[in-house]
């Protein structure tokens, strides 16, 4: 223990040194410089991402051109990117409700695979229904089902602080399992393997331009989406428990209700985009344990990307969805395995993480190194 | 009796791959870094382990390169949460999402050269018995006939928990994980603890990783083969209570569930009192160690628990001059 | 032993030494030109009101903030404090009033975790070490208990325990007293002295003058972010520290209109409430408030002003008493409840962007945080908040791009101005109102004086907390004084000397005063 109670003062080999930048936060930016940062990250990731490309052999210039080409080329093509970028928007969308909040719902897969699991049973409950009857009555199972996926988690979350990150994770391994569940089990279709059968002709989705209508549901759901946030009363609502606890309540907001509700709108979205899978041709009309194939997760990186804005949302989803089709359609062509789109989207979100820093605060030039015993007079 | 024996030791190896995840992760979190990335890092040690292994037919090649490849990824989560300040869950996934995406490229190029261990190497990943412990009846057979890296998670496990609870830079570790101001007005430094154990950790996942790739895949190389148990690593700190110590008891656990799924058939075979449990799908066993950790979360919080919970700190970034 | 060098080759006069100390955070300036001197084997008190800076300068030495411009010598040397680890070295040691404390470690290891010693194990005899040190100073603290068990006053003497583990030979405590009873703080001041005579600089941040005269060697009063004097304790008293301390009387020709007193409004009943931290802030209060009168509240900040404010809006639980509004009980209504008969509360924090407004949204959405729920649509009504919000940037000359700019964007003053002007405009019935001139320019703090007589005009109750003695002396009908959570009096504006009030701040009745000044 050291022992200067008699004033031991300085010793004499203490070196005072400031460093030469310090973290400063940064005044507000304004949108453009934003742009600007952003587009910087992009083109920085893409450059990572061509100079791996490049080495694996390929002309980087080649294959982002095939990436962007190859969706676009055909009507299959195109309807392929359609197919994949409306499931990612719509959880997109939900996930961004609840974000909002600073409610980090990590549990989307599993609000989307519970939204398909009540979807198949209410098609399986009731055969006779017509099919715009049928549709309605498991779209609303679908928001039902992923709803209250989410809600345990808000109630808890409200009564006594449980995490909601990891809570909703836990849940989706609990959602996934329910699927091994039934389809070895109660709704096992074909005793020799397992597997859900099909849904009945009446619960599956009609079809428009030969794509599922689970893009217009999309479509609506991100105006719908864009006027609840920015101009009802629960939109606001949102924002303000989302800026400050503090603040709603001196506002005199029921905090917990305004989550649990958030909560339960948020997973009700994930549950619907489930029921749209699962009554849609790409699922082939069936239940399976893949039916949310990671969507749940990716839908958390397209969230953050697009600050939380449903216009950014649209775009960053197709982004995204381009990047994996295009992918998936330059394997064939450069032989390059289809995993470039994950490399690429982490390169993306990487960039775009580490210029968030920047935009949020700067690095500010001190006076330098100084010695002891140096007097700045 | 047998089946029993039997039964355990596969869930020790089961439960091992676990137990290095969880460990790994434990250490993080008690840092306060909340890495939803071990998916992805066990990934990325997969490759890594069984590459090294492959090209040198050395373990320890192997095991180190795991480590390294793991310590990086924990490196960029440092790094991006700690000095850039990002939000510490979406960076996390996006690990994971980079991470399987990265090994998942570069195994689906290794799958063409058709890999094989060598002989050597498998025979030695194949089991080591350990002399005269393993000639204790029972326990003989479970703890000490394993494979080596069984011995090795079981070391780093309890090195782990003796790091954390009995060390004094453990408790450097543990302050900064609850109550950052507090560490740092005492004089640790927060951001250099949290950038180390960040990647202590993540290169302990790493080693994970390569457990699977190396011993599942029996020599040849399976490009799936960590499948989900990051995932279920990051569950098994909440079941384990953030302690390495209790991941030793957590990881038996969760490998028993798995193997009883695959065994249930001759585990009621031999006691056929237990007949009612072939009635039970796989998929309850499957679930449970999810549900009974959410269970734990669920309690914790309603007893208010102050010990066994995640820390404070855990998820949240610090920045010095916050007023 | 260490060598203390110094380019004299003597021994240092002064064991710490300020010179020209400036801080800004953003346009507010805390600490401005401040020179400040402590010599070993001496007890500074640094006296000042909230807001006058005391904090913030200490801070610097603690290594927590850097000095926009100024330096720091210790014994005599210049130096940078970059870090806590820094002022570690250097043998300081700052017991703030909120603590640094780890809760699920025991007391020993909270201790220890900072130690640079050698031995990789944590041993059964850690808890022994750091017991000598505090039998050495007379500490009382439980090492093996875990910290989510300890009182208040046993934090406290951990805090100490620490430091002195680290041979701090300089210790800053910051309003240590707070939390302690009378007998604890006679311990305290016991082994403040004994360090004192052991050759330690000590400085206490206190407002409580009573201690300032029993345990300071010499005082430095801070005023505003200045330091505006130092004194010898024993050639001061109480009266010179008020004076020094509040400044003389300024005369600033508010205006303030007569108007008849109407019924009473809210009857506040022995109330007593608890802070988070479970120490009782305000202690038996009880006051009037009635219509068209403007009831100020004068008192050192933390007095329990906060939790009041809260209390009355619905925002903090009470412990004891009663609240009364027209003669209803609304101790147990929620805030909505509480907004919608007409009670408006606005407290300016020293971050100013606290509770009031949502930092991220802009004027506009900022302006209907109270009254977006009216009307059946679900759709909010941006347009008549739109309007308000014109009226009020131009009532009040906020400074802004626009009514759509965030709220966090505007500098200083326009923020309160913007909240303010919101809690004015709703025609509250009572309006709680705290600090709402702070850091403003004259202009601004005019206008809001005569929208608040305007209220007081229309029959409102205004209860007014505020810093500036001289403001509330010109403005306010009555003025309550809190001291250490209860009422030292209530008082007519009219009929008071700023001095009084100053004594009365800081509770020294009578017979204290002819003490120390004997």
């Amino acid at each position: 223990m050291p022992d200067n109670v008699n004033g031991g003062g300085i010793p004499a080999n203490f070196r005072a040194k400031e460093p030469p930048f310090r973290v400063v936060k940064r005044a507000e930016l304004p949108f453009k410089k934003l742009v600007i940062f952003y587009a910087i990250s992009i083109l920085v990731a893409a450059f990572i991402g061509g100079v791996f490309i490049a080495l694996n052999g390929v002309n980087p210039f080649a294959y982002f051109k095939e990436v962007f080409s190859g969706c676009f080329r055909s009507g299959v093509a195109f309807r392929g990117l359609v197919r994949i970028i409306v499931p990612l928007l719509m959880v997109s969308l939900g996930v961004i409700l609840a974000f909002k909040m600073k409610y980090w719902n990590i549990g989307a897969e599993g609000q989307l695979i519970m939204g398909a699991v009540f979807a198949t049973w209410a098609s399986r409950s009731f055969p006779g229904l017509p099919t715009p009857i049928m549709l309605i009555v498991m779209a609303a199972a679908g928001i039902i089902g992923g709803g209250l996926w989410g809600l345990i988690t808000a109630f808890f979350k409200c009564r006594f602080n449980t995490n909601e990150t990891l809570f909703t994770l836990m849940l989706n391994y609990v959602a996934f399992y329910i699927v091994d569940y039934l389809r070895n089990g109660p709704w096992q279709a074909d005793p020799g393997f397992p597997g859900i059968g099909r849904l009945a002709a009446n619960s599956r989705l009609p079809q428009l331009f030969r794509l599922d209508i689970s893009w217009i549901v999309a479509i609506a759901l991100l105006f719908f989406i864009y006027v609840y946030l920015n101009y009802t009363k629960q939109g606001y609502e949102i924002s303000v428990v989302g800026d400050s606890i503090s603040t709603a309540r001196y506002a005199g907001m029921n905090v917990n209700r305004i989550i649990r509700r958030t909560m339960f709108m948020s997973a009700g979205i994930c549950g619907l985009a489930g029921m749209l899978k699962v009554s849609g041709a790409v699922s082939n009309y069936t239940l399976d344990t893949g039916i949310a194939a990671g969507v749940g997760f990716t839908a958390i990186s397209v969230a953050w990307l697009a600050k939380l804005n449903p216009f950014g949302v649209f775009v960053v989803s197709f982004l995204f969805g381009v990047l994996e089709k295009g992918c998936s359609v330059a394997e064939s062509t450069f032989h390059l395995s289809a995993a470039v789109t994950e490399i690429l989207q982490g390169l993306i979100l990487f960039t775009i993480l580490g210029s968030d820093f920047f935009i949020r605060y700067k690095l500010q030039r001190t006076a330098g190194r100084r010695k002891l015993g140096e007097h700045n007079n | 009796m047998n089946t029993i024996i039997n039964f355990l030791f596969a869930a020790v190896k089961n439960g091992a791959p676990l137990l290095l995840g969880t460990t790994g992760e434990i250490i993080t979190e008690k840092s306060g870094s909340l890495n939803l990335g071990v998916e992805g890092i066990m990934a990325l040690g997969a490759f890594a382990g069984y590459y090294a292994a492959y090209r040198t037919g050395s373990l320890i090649m192997a095991i180190l390169a795991a480590f390294i490849v793991g310590a990086l990824a924990g490196l960029i989560f440092a790094f991006l949460t700690v000095t850039l300040q990002a939000n510490q869950n979406v960076t996390g996934l996006t690990l994971t999402i980079f991470g399987s995406g990265v090994a998942l490229f570069f195994g689906e190029i290794l799958i063409k050269q058709r890999p094989k261990l060598s002989a050597a190497l498998n025979n030695l990943l194949s089991g080591t018995e350990i002399p005269l412990l393993s000639r204790i009846p029972v326990l003989g057979r479970i703890l000490f006939s394993q494979n080596i890296l069984v011995y090795l998670a079981i070391i780093i496990a309890v090195l782990a928990g003796v790091y954390l609870k009995y060390t004094r830079i453990g408790l450097k570790v543990r302050a900064v994980g609850e109550n950052p101001a507090a560490a740092d007005a005492s004089g640790i430094n927060v951001s250099l603890t949290r950038y180390v154990n960040a990647m202590l950790g993540g290169g302990i996942c790493g080693i994970g990783g390569a457990y699977l790739s190396l011993i599942n895949g029996r020599g040849d190389w399976d490009n799936n083969s960590v499948s989900g148990q990051g995932w279920i690593s990051v569950a098994l700190v909440i079941f384990a209570r953030w302690s390495p110590f209790g991941a030793l008891l957590g990881s038996l656990v969760f490998g028993a569930f798995y193997v009883f799924q695959i065994r249930v058939n001759d585990i009621v075979a031999t006691f056929p009192f237990l007949s009612f449990l072939s009635g039970i799908p796989n998929a309850f066993y499957s679930m449970l160690p999810f549900v009974i950790t959410a269970l734990v979360l669920v309690i914790s919080s309603v007893k208010r628990k102050k010990i066994g919970v995640q820390p404070s700190s855990c998820g949240v970034n610090y920045y010095r001059e916050d007023r | 032993m260490t060598e203390t060098v110094n380019a004299k080759g003597s021994v240092p006069k002064y064991a710490i030494e300020l010179k020209g100390i400036t801080k800004r955070f953003g346009t507010v300036v805390a600490n401005n030109n401040i020179d400040l001197s402590v010599k070993r084997g001496e007890i500074l008190a640094l006296l000042g009101e909230n807001g006058s800076g005391k904090t913030t300068l200490m801070n610097m030495l603690s290594g927590i903030y850097h000095p926009d411009s100024g330096s720091v010598f210790i014994d005599g040397k210049r130096v940078v404090i970059n870090s806590p680890e820094d002022a570690k070295k250097l043998g300081i040691g700052m017991i703030h009033q909120h603590f640094k404390l780890v809760d699920v470690l025991t007391a020993a290891d909270n201790i220890l975790m900072g130690a640079k010693e050698h031995g990789i194990f944590l041993t059964r005899k850690r808890f022994e070490k750091v017991r000598e040190v505090c039998k050495k100073y007379g500490l009382n603290v439980d090492m093996e208990k875990y910290v989510y068990n300890m009182s208040v006053s046993e934090k406290q003497a951990l805090e100490i325990a620490k430091v002195l583990y680290y041979g701090a030979s300089i210790l800053i405590l910051d309003e240590p007293t707070a939390v302690l009873t009378p007998q604890e703080t006679k311990h305290l001041f016991e082994i403040l002295r004994s360090m004192r005579d052991q050759g330690c600089a000590i400085v206490i941040i206190t407002h409580k003058l009573n201690e300032v005269l029993e345990i300071s060697d010499r005082v430095t009063i801070l005023r505003k972010g200045e330091s505006v004097a130092t004194v010898e304790t024993r050639n001061t008293n109480a009266e010179e520290l008020t004076e020094l301390m509040v400044g003389r009387k300024v005369s600033l020709e508010i205006e303030r209109p007569q108007v008849k007193v109407g019924q009473n409004l809210l009857h506040v009943h022995h109330l007593t409430i608890e802070n988070s931290d479970g120490v009782e802030v305000i202690k038996d209060v009880s006051f009037d408030l009635n219509e068209g009168e403007i009831l100020g509240v004068a008192g050192i900040a933390g007095s329990g002003q906060k939790e009041l404010c809260e209390a009355i809006a619905g925002l903090h639980p009470i412990k004891k008493g009663a609240i009364l509004y027209k003669d209803e009980n609304i101790e147990r209504k929620t805030p909505r409840e509480l907004i919608n008969l007409g009670i408006s509360m606005s407290f300016i924090p020293e971050d100013r962007l606290g509770m009031g407004l949502a930092a991220s949204l802009d004027i506009t959405d900022n302006m209907m945080l109270k009254n977006y729920t009216k009307g059946r649509s679900p759709f909010v009504d941006r347009k008549s908040a739109a309007e308000t919000a014109k009226r009020i940037v131009k009532e009040l000359d906020i400074v802004t791009p626009s009514i759509n700019t965030p709220v966090r964007r505007l500098s200083g003053g326009n923020v309160q101005k913007v909240l303010l002007g919101r809690e004015i405009d709703g025609n509250p019935k009572v309006l709680i109102t705290a600090y709402p001139v702070r850091g403003l320019d004259i202009n601004s703090s005019y206008t809001i004086y005569n929208l608040l007589n305007k209220q007081k005009k229309n029959g409102a109750g205004i209860l007014f907390i505020g810093e500036d003695l001289d403001v509330m002396l010109e403005l306010c009908d009555r003025i309550m004084v809190l001291c250490q959570g209860r009422v030292s009096g209530i008082v007519k504006a009219s009929e008071v000397t700023k001095e009084q009030l100053g004594l009365m701040m800081t509770r020294l009745n009578e017979s204290e005063v002819e003490k120390n000044a004997g």
